[in-house]
């Protein structure tokens, strides 16, 4: 381990909280990345591949559509477009972290840390008072990772091996959970109720139309997603959030 | 599958990019982004992705396309009523489940 001018000791009580909060995300992880898996498994991935995507990758959203346009045979630049729009809310967590860091907090935990932000890991890091200290993310990261990269393992080689009423089945579970991240947030928001509906329909419609069909999913997705985003974010700006520690500087 | 696309690569354009949007303003931003626009849009991403993922390939992953249909209701009423992520994923999974053992 690097040297740090905190005690040793309070760092190791500090990582064990950690890993303490990373138990209950790891297990919701690996159900999570388990149906990754199994996805992963329909476009072809091995086990081993389907590790390194999760490993890599550290987004359910962002690995899925990976898969869609690795489906789809797209082009790198496409798949990159795709990498960066799915996984766009990351830069605003990393933006949030970064006003939380201290100043002389080194690179090498500001690189640990940022590559290490997912929803979950974020949350955890930002309810807790005054600077972040990495240590308390490492111990989270030190079980959700595994759980997040096995588990992805896993489900590419039980994918293998499930029967087709199973695996039909099984390749709901991933929509289910993205039912359960946007369903809640519509209903709190009716600018995102708007959106997710309107995201809907318009998917739907690209998909059955014959001429709008041609496009490739993952390139309708990242059109689709840049269009219904520009328009919501126009059409319904959001309200200045009391973020807490912004010092109110004039742009 | 023939593929003309390495998956290998595939994978480290995927790392490259998502690597450089989590650590690039950790390390260089001091300051939150001031642009309404951008804070707005950045926010509503999430949502439209998930959203746009959603619909219609829940319908065509089962087998039939009734099963995966009732898995979206489902799911949505569900989370709707306050259900988490891996409850509403399991209940998604027994409605294709049970559909498809009732019409198949």
């Amino acid at each position: 381990m690097p040297p740090n001018n905190t005690l040793p000791s309070s760092r190791r009580a500090v990582f064990r909280s950690g890993i303490q909060a990373g138990i209950p995300i790891g297990l919701g992880y690996f159900a999570v990345s388990f149906s990754l898996g199994i996805a992963a498994k329909d476009v072809g991935l091995s086990p081993v591949q389907g590790f390194l995507l999760s490993a890599l990758g550290n987004a359910s959203a962002g690995e899925y559509a990976v898969l869609t346009l690795i489906a789809a045979n797209a082009t790198y630049l496409e798949l990159a477009l795709m990498t960066l729009i799915a996984n766009a809310r990351y830069l605003l967590m990393s933006c949030a972290l970064s006003q939380r860091m201290s100043p002389d907090l080194p690179l090498r935990h500001r690189l640990l840390v940022g590559f290490y932000i997912t929803d979950e890991l974020f949350a955890i890091a930002i309810a807790r008072p005054g600077n972040l200290d990495p240590f308390y993310s490492y111990g989270a990261i030190s079980v959700a990772a595994p759980c997040w990269a096995f588990g992805t393992a896993l489900g590419v080689i039980a994918g293998n091996s499930l029967p087709p009423a199973l695996a039909s089945a099984f390749s709901v579970a991933i929509y289910g959970m993205f039912l359960a991240i946007i369903i809640p947030a519509a209903r709190g928001d009716r600018a995102v109720a708007l959106l997710v509906l309107v995201s809907f329909a318009a998917s739907a419609v690209c998909s059955a139309l014959p001429i709008l069909n041609a496009i490739p999913t993952g390139t309708q997705t990242i059109l689709l997603t840049v269009l219904i985003g520009a328009a919501g974010a126009i059409l319904f700006p959001i309200q200045e959030e009391a973020e807490g520690e912004t010092e109110a500087t004039s742009s | 599958m023939n593929q003309a696309h390495n998956i290998y690569i595939y994978l480290i354009v995927m790392a490259l990019v998502s690597f450089a949007i989590r650590v690039t303003p950790i390390t260089l931003l001091r300051r939150q982004i001031k642009s309404r626009f951008l804070r707005s849009f950045l926010y509503y991403v999430p949502y439209v992705t998930l959203a746009l993922m959603t619909v219609p390939a829940m319908v065509t992953a089962t087998r039939s396309p009734i099963s995966g249909a009732a898995a979206l209701i489902v799911g949505i009423i569900a989370s709707w009523l306050g259900s988490g992520l891996f409850p509403v994923a399991v209940l998604c999974c027994l409605t294709v489940f049970l559909t498809e053992l009732l019409i198949l």
